[in-house]
């Protein structure tokens, strides 16, 4: 058995029976990163010495007969805006470098608890704020099936890893589409759940109201697995609200009478033709499965971008601002006073698309806009969700394109912010009605570059999202071919 | 030209809830710097911010003893500023939705009528960090305890017209917060704090002229002085037919006067936004009536109480009802079965003084209700002298002792034992015919140096009462 390949499931199964160690996982892990790592650039932060004592841990207490938990000694990585200790969580940005969390994320502690060996930190968008992973101050992560395409973002580095077998799986965080987009781009499959459904604790934010931390893994049971770890109320985080539980078991592959919705918005101008075709072809593989697919109209989607970046931007500008240089993170060398030292660690600090979305925001909430832009796009946040609602009463899920497109070219996208901006439209609106979702492989394109497809569904509606995508790759192997051919 | 002056309040109370009100850290004042912190109140990356329920309840009760209207769907608001000593950059406040509006407390006027002092609100938000400035390094230190400390802001509609009323309101405000427990409301420790906002008008004028801001007294009798200095400084620059400068003014004790600290004609954007990291706080019926409830009783229901039901003199009421720590006691004394004039009169004595020579005060009182109790019983008993009660008080108030083996140790009880009192009588008058002679001739004064004595043979150890009735008896033969 490759070990490399195998998912996080089967590699905990495998560990049980007793057919391989877990530290024998983690050397394997060890040696396909090093051996491939060095062109892809998708881990940042890694600590090979604590992972093998993790390892040797957890393997031990099996041995013992312990039941140690449902991931028991599978490596694994998280998006390096996530906190645990013992690794420098730098949010890809000069700003944090070196910041060493003094506690561990809430989905953190829960993965430990599972048994889970956390080997280091995934590469993304400095503050998640990008969709192409080419922010970083670590530097650019590349696309495994095309080293000179992106990965997508902001966690291409989680995306990356799995797509090129470094590691089974890997948590990432989604504020616009940051997990499922860069799922697409690699080919894997990323799922971010029901706003408050797991805990933000850990998360260094970048929007609070629209943040969830998600699985990026190589099928949607594995997702689903890693979802019943990390979610739950949390006394930490009093965003978070009662979550359905029980995901993985949910899986019955059975979407018979499943009524999805294809919205004719999505599938209009500005769609990459094999983008489409692949998509309408899942449509078309869902139908056979049993699934009742129809078109509809679905309002307000012109108006998510715009809503998302005002919103976006206004509470990053917020949480931003507590990086002054003060207290942790990056100081300016010279400065003459209090203002001086604010200012110039924060310019020295930040890239250009972090100063730049800091902003927007706060311009938007300045007196004299705040009503006009902020207090506007709250409305039109309230809509969206009403649009969906009524969606939802005549379907399941809504069936969507991840992205416009498949990766484009590394150092093609940042010139041009608007246009970057506006390749969200698919995922946006699902950050602002706080719904789950999931983007599943469905193809290639003409140069042989993943297409992903993305499932909507209703609030709390995570297991229905799941199993719809889990049907869909247990009729298919899209979710099984890598650069290298098929697993 | 006869001028007005036209003065609002903002008080900022600090909250004496047992943790901070977004994280469980203490709330205990001193401690050594950035002790009594974690993640959320120093501001770490990825932390954040969960309501304490109790900081709501204490702003409830609050709205509903000052009859304020309480907010049913309450919120929170970022206030946006870069500051050292505030650790996110934003403070966490209510812009939007305060927890109460309205309400009022009355005062007297200088000329003794009363009036309505209205308040605009009363609003929950969290306290910043503390700065310390040290001149041997020429740097500035952060200490975090303080952030995150609930505060509760109350202000006021522009109704006051002298110091004389704002004093009466701070009283008064005081008071009630501390009968209802919500605060110990020390100015000397910040746990109360007043801003100014001054301005003056000529009489009879209905526009409002433009305000100071006046920060920094730590006292009321600072704060009586800062209005009067300010009035009279407004009026200066108005007649010398210059205009007042919109300001925050920083107030100076030992100068008596106030110096300039920023204009507020650039005034800060706070860019003020709903706290996204914090649902809206919805206040059912059934809080609000458990609330209601659970008000205890506040002064001026006391002062009825006292007179009514103790029967309590006006001069003890007084006294007593300034203070909810003394009434406190009070009360649990009368529980305990102890008379309620002479528990007044132990409070007001007794436990006064010794509060007064520790240099203790009466709100910090440390004292067991239910020692005092049992004293104040053996000496209603007749088992202590009044000296010997007073005593072991001494020591319960200075060390905690335990009363009874307190008593046991030094020899207190008294011992009434006839024979011995009857056989030192005999003994002195035996011992002192002198003086016998002298009090027989009608010399009072003797009488004073007999008992004394008497009680000395004794060695005090005797009811005072029964050495007199033994003593007037064998000087009659």
């Amino acid at each position: 058995m490759n070990y490399t390949q195998s998912t996080a499931l089967e590699l905990a199964r495998a560990i049980r029976e007793g057919k391989v160690t877990s530290p024998e996982l983690v050397q394997a892990a060890k040696a396909r990163i090093e051996a491939v790592d060095g062109d892809i650039h998708a881990m940042t932060a890694l600590d090979w010495d604590a992972a093998m004592r993790r390892a040797e841990e957890i393997q031990a207490r099996i041995d013992k007969g312990e039941d140690v938990g449902p991931l028991a000694g599978v490596p694994m990585a998280i998006k390096d805006n996530i906190c645990m200790r013992g690794l420098p969580a730098a949010c890809g940005s000069k700003m944090l470098l070196d910041f060493d969390p003094p506690y561990d994320a809430t989905a953190v502690g829960k993965l430990l608890d599972a048994g889970a060996v956390i080997v280091g930190h995934t590469n993304m968008d400095e503050f998640a704020m990008g969709s192409t992973t080419e922010t970083s101050f670590h530097g650019a992560t590349h696309n495994p099936w095309d080293l000179g395409k992106t990965p997508g973002g902001s966690s291409g580095g989680s995306a990356a890893a799995v797509a090129a077998c470094e590691l089974p799986c890997a948590l990432g965080s989604d504020t616009g589409g940051s997990i499922r987009q860069p799922a697409s781009f690699c080919g894997v499959t990323g799922f971010k759940p029901t706003y408050g459904a797991v805990s933000r604790y850990g998360l260094i934010a970048y929007a609070s109201s629209l943040d969830q931390i998600g699985p990026l893994a190589r099928d949607a049971a594995d997702c689903a697995a890693i979802y019943d770890v990390i979610h739950g109320k949390d006394v930490h985080d009093a965003t978070t609200v009662d979550s359905v539980c029980g995901a993985l078991e949910a899986l019955d592959g059975d979407v018979r009478r499943l009524r999805v919705g294809v919205p004719e918005e999505y599938f209009a101008e500005g769609l990459d033709e094999d983008v489409r075709a692949r998509v309408l072809e899942a449509a078309e593989t869902l139908k056979s499965l049993g699934a009742q697919v129809e078109t509809f109209s679905l309002g307000m989607v012109k108006y998510a971008v715009p809503a998302y970046y005002i919103l976006a931007c206004a509470e990053a500008s917020s949480n931003l601002s507590r990086f002054d240089g003060i207290k942790y993170g990056y100081r300016a060398d010279e400065a003459e006073d209090i203002v001086s030292l604010m200012c110039k660690s924060r310019t020295e600090g930040f890239g250009k698309e972090v100063r730049r979305r800091i902003l927007l925001g706060t311009f938007v909430l300045s007196s004299g806009y705040y009503d006009a832009y902020y207090v506007k796009a709250l409305k039109v946040k309230a809509l969206i969700k009403q649009a969906f609602d009524a969606a939802f009463e005549k379907y399941d899920v809504i069936l969507s394109p991840a992205a416009p497109t498949t990766a484009l070219g590394i150092g093609q996208s940042l010139s041009d912010p608007l246009k970057m901006y506006l390749g969200d439209i698919y995922t946006v609106s699902v950050n602002l009605a706080g719904l789950p979702a999931v983007t599943f492989p469905c193809g290639f394109d003409r140069d042989g570059m993943p297409v992903g497809a993305q499932l909507i569904g209703a609030a709390h509606a995570d297991k229905t999202v799941l199993r719809a995508a889990d049907a869909f790759q247990r009729a298919t192997e899209f979710h099984k071919m890598t650069k290298g051919g098929a697993l | 030209m006869k001028w007005e002056l036209v003065c609002g309040l903002e008080v900022h109370v600090e909250m004496n809830t047992r943790t901070k009100i977004f994280c469980g850290c203490t709330t205990e004042f001193g401690g050594a710097p950035n002790t009594h912190v974690c993640p959320v109140c120093t501001g770490q990356p990825g932390a954040l911010p969960v309501l304490n329920r109790q900081v709501v309840e204490n702003a409830m009760m609050t709205g509903l003893a000052l009859g304020c209207d309480i907010t049913r769907l309450t919120r929170f608001d970022r206030k946006n500023y870069f500051y050292p000593d505030l650790p996110k950059a934003y403070q966490i406040s209510q812009l939007y939705a305060p927890i109460c509006t309205k309400g009022g407390i009355e005062v007297e006027t200088e000329e003794g009528e009363k009036k309505f002092i209205r308040l605009h609100e009363i609003h929950m938000e969290e306290d910043a960090g503390k700065l310390v400035h040290d001149p041997w390094t020429e740097s500035t230190l952060c200490d975090y305890n303080r952030c995150g400390v609930p505060l509760m802001e109350i202000v006021t509609e522009p109704d006051f017209r002298s110091a004389h009323e704002v004093i009466g309101f701070l009283t008064q405000l005081r008071s009630t917060l501390q009968f209802l427990g919500v605060s110990d409301c020390k100015m000397q420790e910040g746990s109360i704090r007043a801003d100014l906002n001054i301005s003056v008008r000529p009489a009879g004028s209905e526009k409002l002229g433009t305000r100071t801001e006046m920060k920094n007294m730590n006292s009321f009798k600072a704060i009586a002085r800062a209005i009067d200095t300010e009035a009279r400084r407004q009026i200066e620059v108005l007649e010398s037919g210059k205009k007042v400068v919109q300001e925050t003014r920083r107030w100076d004790d030992n100068k008596d006067a106030s110096f300039a600290m920023r204009s507020k004609e650039n005034a800060q954007d706070y860019r003020y936004f709903p706290e996204p990291d914090l649902p809206p706080v919805y206040i059912d019926e059934r809080w609000l009536e458990k609330v209601k409830e659970s008000l205890p009783e506040l002064a001026d229901a006391k002062r009825v109480r006292y007179r009514e039901q103790y029967k309590l003199t006006e001069h003890d009421i007084g006294i007593l009802c300034q203070s909810a720590r003394l009434c406190r006691l009070l009360e649990e004394l009368v529980a305990l079965g102890t008379e309620p004039k002479e528990a007044a009169n132990w409070i007001l004595g007794e436990v006064l003084r010794l509060c007064k020579e520790a240099g203790v005060d009466a709100a910090d009182l440390q004292l067991d209700a239910g020692k005092l109790a049992h004293i104040i019983a053996l000496l209603g008993e007749g088992k202590l002298t009044r000296a010997a009660a007073k005593q072991t008080l001494e020591a319960v108030f200075a060390e905690n002792v335990d009363v009874d083996a307190f008593i046991r140790e030094k020899g207190l009880l008294v011992e009434r034992d006839a024979g011995a009192v009857a056989a030192a009588v005999e003994q002195v008058l035996r011992d002192n015919p002198d003086a016998v002679e002298k009090f027989r001739a009608g010399n009072e004064k003797v009488y004073g140096f007999l008992t004394g004595q008497c009680m000395k043979l004794l060695r005090g150890k005797a009811d005072p009462k029964d050495v007199n009735a033994a003593l007037r008896e064998a000087l009659a033969k």
